[in-house]
């Protein structure tokens, strides 16, 4: 009998193919932000799709590696969509493409290009942006708003002016705000109840984009592309510390339904801190890993000064990650514990 | 002192052994000041001073100097220079003297005096000791002048921003559309690392084209005069 050489392997996990799978696990939650706030957000897919490219090219030529073999792998493009997704959907052009080149020029190839990077680049494009351009990473659209393709478009190239009234701040935003100006006297219930920024559960419309990328995450998992740990740490960890909180005082902290279907919550879980280059390897490094992001993100998010927290959380999980593996170490068969 | 003595001494502190790019010394006033050029270049100058006077007076002294207790010494010889310079700012520049503040009197425990005072001046006569802290101190000028005219024109599109705290009658000079948005990352720590990690690269690279080109020919007798 004729076998191939080890390893077995079922079935093909070419980087190509898992990224093809990543984007499409994404489609679900871009259709339902695409119909939440118009097409804009297929142009910023589209801009950063192409800036991802092109500074990849760039970085790949100047490094002298084949260019169509790693422009093919598609990990570019995942990242590309990663930051295009995380940026508000009327960011002018220059905004989504500087994080994206930032991101695979410093994040990706100055620390050796696929698979060697020590930080989510998709992470580290918006951590530079949010520092760096606060004031447009805030201007998000304001709920329900109806805006002709064409006019989209003139906004993001920068050919009609940014009128104030587009944007609006995200629900996560507008109730940090709220609670601040209202110093004890406005309460949670009361804001989810009577402003028109929230639906059912947390920010109108924005918890069927946070329900299409569990959708797309729990296929991912179905299809062994990523396994539980990390993204079932993440959630219990701000379900339970979102969860302590609100019970002490939920006049004061919102619910852990809210929190999970806000802010990047759910794409973060799936998409980010399942990262196998940054992230953790070891199972019980993994659940570590998703847990501390978990933490960090509800705390930079209710507690902190910006909008939201899972990319700051994120990057500081990255730190700590060779750390973590290091000392997570399984067992390995046949040899006692503690070598 | 002969002229090779000196062009070595020059090239060891402009290029070859720059305080920042190669011997990575006194991060901490090169991060904190260089948001612009003009912060940049004015540290320097007060370092150069420091520098140059701390090692004549050193190399003057090294042979009265008990070897056992040379470090307190050297660094009150470096204590009294420094406060002579920061009372000059403080006199002379005082707009100047809030902004750089406290990394004025830091240049006491700036690495970079204390290991040009313990590595050269501790064991050269004084004319080389001084030639040694202006050449080192003008090699940190021209990097804190580059990173701090990179990071500004990255942060807010201007080149010597600051530049009417020294001389009242000058402007910075605006290179970028007034609409520029500003990167503010490069005024903030992280784009000071990240630029600096750059420069260090970009000598790194310069360096190995250079040695590269020199094996391939040997013999070359342009080699000894020791300048690209």
């Amino acid at each position: 009998m004729m076998t191939a050489p080890a390893p077995f392997l079922l079935k093909d996990a070419s980087v190509s193919r898992v990224m093809t799978q990543v984007c499409l696990a994404l489609v679900p939650g871009i259709a339902a932000y695409a119909w939440l706030v118009g097409p804009a957000v297929l142009i910023q897919l589209v801009i950063a799709s192409l800036a991802a490219l092109l500074a990849e090219a760039v970085m790949l030529r100047l490094r002298g590696k084949p260019l169509a073999m790693f422009l093919s792998d598609g990990s570019a493009v995942v990242t590309a969509w990663l930051i295009a997704l995380t940026f508000p959907p009327l960011a002018p052009w220059w905004l989504v493409a500087t994080g994206t080149v930032f991101a695979i020029v410093v994040a990706k190839h100055l620390y050796g290009g696929l698979g060697q990077n020590p930080f989510n680049p998709a992470m580290v494009a918006f951590a530079t942006c949010i520092v760096s351009f606060p004031a447009l990473m805030a201007q998000w659209p304001s709920v329900g708003l109806q805006m002709p393709l064409l006019d989209q478009i003139d906004i993001i190239l920068g050919l009609a002016p940014r009128v104030d009234a587009l944007s609006g701040a995200t629900p996560l935003d507008a109730m940090k705000t709220a609670l601040k100006l209202g110093d004890g006297e406005i309460d949670v219930a009361h804001l989810l109840a009577n402003q028109d920024i929230y639906g059912n559960f947390a920010g109108r419309g924005w918890e069927f984009v946070a329900a299409g990328y569990l959708i797309g995450g729990l296929w991912l998992w179905q299809r062994r592309l990523i396994s539980w740990h990390a993204p079932l740490a993440f959630i219990a960890a701000f379900v339970a510390i979102s969860g302590a909180l609100w019970l002490y005082h939920p006049a004061t902290f919102a619910n852990p339904l809210f929190h999970l279907l806000s802010g990047g919550t759910m794409l973060g879980a799936f998409f980010i801190v399942t990262d196998p280059v940054s992230g953790c390897t070891t199972p019980r490094g993994k659940l570590i890993f998703g847990a501390g992001a978990g933490l960090l993100a509800y705390i930079v998010r209710v507690f902190g000064g910006y909008p939201d927290g899972v990319a700051f959380a994120v990057l500081l999980m990255n730190l700590s990650a060779p750390v973590i593996d290091l000392l997570t170490q399984p067992r390995i068969f046949g040899m006692k514990d503690e070598s | 002192m002969t002229r090779d003595e000196l062009s070595t001494i020059a090239w060891n502190g402009i290029w070859k052994q720059n305080t920042s790019l190669a011997q990575v010394l006194g991060l901490c006033p090169l991060l904190a000041v260089t948001t612009n050029a003009v912060n940049g270049i004015m540290l320097s100058l007060a370092t150069i001073l420091v520098m140059a006077l701390s090692n004549v007076a050193v190399a003057s002294l090294r042979n009265f100097i008990p070897h056992e207790i040379r470090i307190p010494v050297f660094i009150l010889i470096v204590a009294a220079l420094v406060t002579v310079v920061d009372l000059l700012f403080n006199a002379n520049l005082h707009q100047l003297y809030l902004v750089l503040g406290i990394f004025i009197p830091l240049i006491v425990t700036n690495c970079i005096v204390l290991a040009r005072v313990e590595a050269f001046a501790a064991k050269n006569p004084p004319l080389q000791s001084t030639f040694d802290g202006i050449f080192m101190g003008v090699g940190m000028l021209w990097t804190l002048a580059l990173l701090g005219g990179l990071r500004e024109l990255l942060g807010n599109g201007t080149l010597f921003g600051g530049i009417d705290m020294v001389f009242p009658s000058l402007q910075p000079i605006q290179l970028l559309p007034a609409d520029y948005p500003g990167f503010l990352l490069g005024l903030l720590p992280p784009g000071a690392f990240i630029l600096l990690g750059c420069l260090i690269a970009w000598k790194n690279w310069l360096d190995a084209r250079a040695a590269a080109r020199a094996r391939r020919q040997p013999p070359a007798p342009a080699a000894a005069l020791g300048c690209h």
